[in-house]
């Protein structure tokens, strides 16, 4: 071997430090032992070892979404690969930056069915924004510059490299990152038509009824997108509503402020959508989730829509006007002109419009009433948000729910505090999600609000908490149901609760006795709040196992296959049954 | 029609040749046609081959169907797909030519052959190959022409087809030259 060179596996540990790597959210085997030992040696990269590699992605989601930085993941060959697929279309379906280096058998090895050997470029070819087989050590490094462009530019995603054992073997020389701007980038710069924003400006200005949607788009744009769309929501004096992916763009704390739309929406959220004349959806992609049935969205409104992806535009919703490029950079050029034009011209009166919209918040969509001594899951919630809203506060969720309940009831202030599975609904998510939050933040307060099934999903990585010591407070919602499926069951299916009991759950408290972390557990609402305060003040890692009231069901919510203006408030709601094409829908 | 599919029932699918430049690499072939099959769009059909040696790309050229909105969902999914730089729109940019070739097979005897050869020399076909029992004829054109050939062939014996898909370019002087220079 001579000086310049350096093995494969090393190059590669190489490369993802000149990429700003720090962590790296891995686990073990054949196929990827060269690339360990050069992380044996190396000092920058801080590994950490999980306990499925499924959690490695998810671990490494919240790292990213929590920093706005690319979070990096290393599996082995076969299983280990296979076992990623699921966090990879995770991160695809919610645009998350990820990087995922898997081990392969060696070239020669490749399509002989060798040990371990899996069609990894093949089976995660439709989730991931991109992948490559490396078969020329010559092209290594290039590759791995090239993979963090591409998971990082334009609409994030994930990347996945695969990685024979023989090239991690082979001597290369180690080339270093040529910062040019990535060809694929063109596609998504496309410069910004200032006739467009003019035209969207007046448009806003002019709207008696306007709304704003935002998205996980403003969050992916980084902070200064959300202050600047906090700023257009203050200059227009309009109302703002967010997706669940975009909770915290726009403080909860401010008076334009709906809270999130969609299925699970507020009231007034989803009524100011149906009856606006003009709606400027900000890094948001019409999901079903949000606009319900589409023949009845937003009627009688002229729509906006910016995007950094041009296919996001038209794909579900036609639009009037498509804006596509960063949202931070756009949203920019329209504060300053309708600053500019809102000197010249008056402002359309909104008077109307927020009285209106005071009407619909008068039916308190998101009232509940604690009665009794059994802890209702709204008020957990609810609680749990008043102790810890002063402390820099970080929560993941599971899914179901808890998951619906924590959107609606918590408080978001700021941008990146919230990492939830939206897009992919991924039960088992929020734990290792928060394992990378707290990696990334270690003095943080990092809470997994759980459902007892969902938790059952990955708790395999209380393991990983205690290796690490990371004081993460898991709160388990626990109803004992797959509570959302109970939920559809009792709506939708005659309440045949067709296997949607969680039996045989562990006892909580002795489960974390036996990783050596605090276990508490409440059932009555007259000790909730001295049990949050427990939690927070224990200095470890903790689960809390909050016995909720067990068949509450999660409103406001818009049935399946109806529209925005067909909610239904409360179980006593005069209902019509869900049509037949709702029952299709999932 | 589901509740949540698009309110475009009015509109009418046409069909639409695209012309892609893609770099020549394992997987990018697979990405285009997953995206097809992955979204539920047509195919009608598809046909790659290298261009460009020095700089490893290769052109698909798609026909593909549906309305202007999927089409346009098309064409943007396409260009989301890394390995892929241009894709153009041959059917809305103006006039272009659409050329496929056709390999037939007829197993014929008796007075058929002589049939068989007169249709072939009314299309231009050329004949690639006799036995005293069989014939390849080997016809180049727009795919309408070849399917009138094939069905002619197919009355007069048995047959065996190989077609290669349409490619297609567009009429005039435009060029990709500095779409080409810009990868
Ligand atoms: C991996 C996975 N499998 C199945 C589902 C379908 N699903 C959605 S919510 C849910 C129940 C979740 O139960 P729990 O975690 O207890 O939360 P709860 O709804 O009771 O708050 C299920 C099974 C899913 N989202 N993800
Ligand atoms: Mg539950």
């Amino acid at each position: 071997m001579t000086l310049n060179y350096i093995n494969g596996a090393e190059a590669v540990i190489k490369a993802l430090v000149e990429n700003g790597v720090e962590v790296i959210f891995g686990y073990p085997g054949g196929a990827v032992l060269p690339l360990y030992d050069a992380l044996f040696e190396n000092k920058k990269i801080k590994h950490i070892l999980v306990r499925h590699e499924q959690a490695a992605v998810h671990a490494a989601e919240g790292y990213a979404r929590s920093t706005g930085k690319v979070g990096c993941v290393l599996v082995t060959s076969g299983p280990g690969a296979t076992n990623a697929i699921t966090g990879l279309t995770d991160a695809l379906m919610d645009s998350v930056p990820i990087i995922c280096l898997s081990g392969q058998v060696p070239t020669h090895l490749i399509g002989t069915d060798a040990f371990q050997e899996a069609d990894t470029t093949g089976i995660s070819r439709p989730c991931t924004k991109h992948n490559y087989l490396v078969k020329d050590a010559d092209k290594l490094c290039e590759i791995i510059h090239k993979s963090f462009e591409i998971a990082s530019s334009g609409r994030p995603g994930p990347v996945l490299v695969d990685l024979p054992k023989d090239i991690q073997l082979s001597n290369v020389k180690y080339v270093n990152k040529i910062s040019k701007i990535d060809k694929h980038n063109n596609n998504y710069s496309s410069k910004i038509d200032q006739n467009l924003i003019s035209k969207v400006a007046k448009l806003l200005l002019q709207a008696e009824r306007p709304i704003i949607y935002g998205g996980g788009g403003v969050v992916n744009s980084g902070p200064n997108a959300s202050k600047l769309l906090t700023e257009l929501v203050n200059i227009l004096d309009c109302p703002v509503t967010l997706t669940l992916m975009g909770l915290g763009c726009v403080p909860n704390t401010n008076k334009n402020f709906l809270g999130m739309l969609g299925m699970h929406g507020t009231y007034e959220a989803n009524l100011a959508m149906h009856n606006c004349d003009v709606m400027l959806n900000v890094g948001a992609r019409f999901d079903d989730r949000v606009t319900g049935r589409l023949n009845a969205f937003a009627p009688n409104s002229k729509k906006v829509h910016i995007d950094v992806d041009k296919s996001s535009i038209n794909k579900v919703v036609s639009v009037d006007y498509g804006i596509v490029g960063d949202c931070k950079e756009i949203l920019s050029k329209l504060v300053q002109e309708v600053k500019k034009l809102h000197n010249q011209k008056t402002v359309k009166s909104k008077t109307r419009w927020w009285s209106q919209i005071n009407q619909w918040k008068d039916k308190n969509s998101l009232g509940f009433k604690q009665v009794g001594n059994n802890i209702k899951p709204q008020q957990a919630i609810k609680s749990l948000y008043e102790k810890t809203k002063n402390f820099d506060t970080y929560i993941t969720t599971e899914v179901g729910q808890h998951q619906m309940w924590a959107a609606q009831y918590f408080g978001f202030s700021r941008p990146n505090h919230w990492m939830t599975s939206g897009g992919l609904g991924t039960m088992g998510y929020g734990l290792p999600s928060s394992v990378g939050v707290q990696i990334a933040y270690p003095k943080s307060l990092v809470i997994d609000i759980s459902g007892e099934a969902s938790f059952l999903m990955n708790m395999q990585e209380l393991s990983t908490i205690v290796q690490y010591k990371l004081p993460i407070k898991i709160f388990i919602l626990n109803n004992e149901w797959m509570g959302m499926v109970r939920q559809w069951q009792e709506l939708n299916h005659g309440s045949r609760y067709s296997e949607s009991y969680t039996a045989s759950l562990p006892d909580f408290v002795k489960l974390a006795e036996s990783f050596g972390i605090s276990g508490l557990r409440v059932d009555n609402i007259n000790n909730l709040e001295a049990t949050i305060d427990e939690m927070i003040n224990i200095k470890g890692p903790v689960i809390a196992d909050i016995r909720v009231e067990k068949e509450e069901n999660c409103f406001p919510m818009i049935p399946s296959g109806a529209a925005h203006n067909e909610m239904i408030l409360s179980s006593d709601d005069n209902q019509k049954d869900t049509s037949d094409e709702g029952l299709a829908l999932v | 029609m589901s509740v949540y599919q698009k309110n475009e029932v009015n509109e009418v699918e046409t069909s639409r040749t695209l012309s892609l430049v893609v770099d020549n690499q394992p997987g990018t072939l697979a990405r285009v046609i997953g995206l097809f099959s992955g979204r539920g769009y047509n195919i009608e059909s598809l046909t790659v081959t290298e261009i460009d040696k020095i700089r490893n790309l290769s052109r698909i050229s798609l026909v593909t169907r549906g309305t202007s909105m999927t089409i346009e969902q098309i064409k943007s999914q396409l260009l989301r797909i890394v390995p892929v730089h241009i894709v153009r729109d041959l059917t809305l940019e103006g006039p272009f030519i659409k050329s496929e070739l056709a390999l037939v097979k007829l197993v014929v005897k008796g007075a058929n052959r002589v049939e068989a050869l007169r249709i072939a020399e009314t299309f231009r076909a050329r004949t690639l190959d006799v036995t005293l029992s069989s014939f390849v004829f080997e016809l180049t054109g727009k795919p309408s022409k070849l399917d009138a050939f094939v069905h002619l062939m197919r009355s007069l014996g048995d047959t065996e087809i190989s077609r290669t898909g349409v490619s297609a370019i567009s009429r005039g002087e435009k060029t990709e030259t500095k779409l080409l220079d810009q990868i």
